[in-house]
């Protein structure tokens, strides 16, 4: 089994990030534009109507939140569009494997990748809200190394639904059944505790509440409580995940 | 010395179906060799066996003196493929193309450079470094992929139907440059089903057909052994009827296509005495082909 693993990964990694650098500033644009409009849009305008959230101001809960979901989000969108267009469209998957790559690498390179680019997108949100000043503590460094496995997080779920897809209209069912609804139940919108508590429950099933749970605090510049059960459960669905999407992406391909 | 890939008895099914059903040969170094076989004959799914892509029920394979899948990555160190599909990457340049393809051997960027002009000019592509690969023509794509299946200066070439879809100018460069490469002492593997290609590159052929060799040998073995040496095409309406009526006392074997019918025969000379009597039939009279031989081992029904 170990033969089939390697750092012949990093290639495939290098190659991605060779794109990104072609657009990068679209990328990161793209990135920012969307959950900053959402963000402010909210922030101020619906934030204006509460008084406090959790004991912050809306607009603080709502940023710390979204540092997360656009994390997945950026993941997502990279492990699901992107790796399915290289792997089913462009064939890109199919030339990497003709030459000393196994299978294991490339679909080790796209994760890592979708983490890397995730990272890069929480990040950015991120520098934004220092620059607002709404960012205090030095806290918020320990986000980063949570943020990347955030996205290696979704980027393992989001190469299991491509591996699967028979073709781009396949993930509307994924964001309908699964990341939309996740992205309400998580917290990042508003606190758990305003949901019953059946519902609750479900949503501690949910990596992204885990997520959540550990990056709001550290951006607000407070340790998270429970950190290792977080982190296990992050890291059990990306491994989970990722071996899932190896197996998957043999049966397509290697056959 | 090891032959540059050997494959023995090699078996592979899907379902009920024996797409590959106990296939041997074995290729020696500085030859290009054929594999012919008509759509669905099973070249595809042998070629990536030997590349340790996919996985056969039984049978041995060695490639680059390794064996192949247990020890599949090594072995693709040393063989350059051009895939039937051209599969290069399109966000990149013709010249980030070979850096990035040569990476995946573990070359080092600056190795890779200095290579560049060089293998851009075998393509007949020099100048072109900074191009994209949307911007290329379909046969200057096959030869930018040629050149990069060379990145890692392979000593086995496979290549899965090189000039399909190609110009008769594209094709005759590509045939250009895969004796070039012969000359130089690479071993060439190819599948194709354009006879004439085959018959021009190979210095031997395999015919496979329902995943068996059905024929094997140099072209010219093949033409000699396996059919009639001359052969006497018969065109127009009538022909259908001549043939049926007539055309046995002529030709010991003859085969109707739509309005042409093909008698293979030893000796074409009372055959054509008379035809000549025969109005409203049209004639041509050839050498047996490799083409000739091909539809006799595979049969005339289409492949879908």
């Amino acid at each position: 089994m170990m033969a089939l693993f390697s750092l012949r990964w990093i290639a495939v990694w290098r190659r991605n990030l060779l794109v990104w650098r072609k657009l990068a500033f679209t990328s990161v644009l793209g990135n920012l534009a969307d959950p900053l409009i959402y963000l402010f849009g909210l922030g101020y305008g619906l934030g204006s109507l509460l008084s406090k959230v959790d004991g912050m101001p809306y607009l603080l809960f709502l940023a710390s939140g979204s540092v997360c979901a656009s994390t997945m989000n950026g993941a997502t969108f990279e492990a699901l569009y992107s790796a399915f267009s290289r792997m089913q469209v462009q064939r890109t998957w199919d030339a990497i494997l003709n030459a000393p790559v196994s299978l294991e690498d490339v679909v080790i390179g796209e994760w890592v990748w979708a983490a890397s680019k995730a990272l890069v997108a929480g990040a950015a949100i991120l520098i934004v809200l220092t620059i607002m000043n709404l960012v205090h503590s030095p806290l918020v460094l320990w986000s980063l190394p949570i943020l990347f496995i955030v996205g290696l997080t979704f980027a393992a779920l989001g190469l299991i639904v491509t591996t699967l897809a028979p073709s781009f209209d396949f993930f509307m069912y994924y964001f309908t059944l699964f990341v939309t609804p996740m992205t309400m139940l998580s917290g990042v919108f508003f606190p758990l505790d305003q949901l019953p508590p059946a519902v609750q429950t479900l949503a501690w099933l949910l990596p992204l509440t885990h997520g959540v749970a550990l990056v709001r605090p550290l951006v607000l510049g407070v340790w998270p409580a429970d950190i290792a059960l977080h982190l296990a459960v992050l890291g059990a669905t990306a491994l989970a995940g990722l071996w899932l999407a190896l197996h998957l992406a043999r049966r397509r391909l290697l056959r | 010395m090891t032959p540059p890939l050997s494959v023995s008895d090699l078996r592979k099914s899907y379902g009920d179906h024996e797409v590959v059903a106990g296939l041997s040969f074995a290729l020696r170094a500085g030859e290009c060799f054929g594999l012919l076989g008509p759509n669905g004959a099973g070249k595809t799914t042998t070629l990536r066996c030997c590349l340790g892509l996919i996985r056969a029920e039984s049978g041995t394979i060695t490639l680059t003196g390794e064996p192949v899948p247990a020890r599949a990555r090594e072995a693709r160190m040393r063989v350059g493929i051009v895939p039937q599909f051209d599969n290069l990457d399109p966000d990149f340049t013709c010249a980030e193309n070979l850096v990035i393809y040569g990476r995946y051997f573990g070359l080092e960027d600056a190795a890779i450079r200095a290579r560049i002009p060089e293998l851009m000019d075998f393509a007949g592509l020099a100048g072109r470094e900074r191009a994209d690969i949307k911007t290329l023509s379909g046969g200057m794509r096959r030869r930018l992929s040629l050149a990069r299946a060379l990145v890692n200066d392979p000593e086995l070439l496979i290549l899965d139907e090189p000039t399909t879809g190609l110009d008769p100018q594209a094709r005759h460069l590509i045939w250009d440059r895969l004796k070039q490469l012969l000359a130089r002492g690479k071993t060439i593997l190819l599948t194709t089903h354009f006879m004439d290609e085959a018959e021009r590159l190979c210095d031997r052929i395999a015919v496979i057909d329902g995943g068996r060799i059905i024929g094997q040998g140099s072209p010219r073995q093949l033409i000699d052994t396996l059919i009639e040496p001359q052969v006497v095409e018969v065109y127009g309406e009538n022909a259908p009827a001549w043939a049926a009526a007539e055309a046995g006392a002529f030709s010991p074997r003859v085969e109707i296509s739509g309005e042409t019918a093909f008698c293979y025969l030893a000796d074409a000379e009372t055959l054509l005495e008379h035809l000549a009597r025969q109005p409203g039939l049209r004639t041509l009279h050839r050498p047996a082909n490799l083409e000739d031989v091909f539809l006799k081992l595979t049969g005339r029904e289409l492949r879908d």
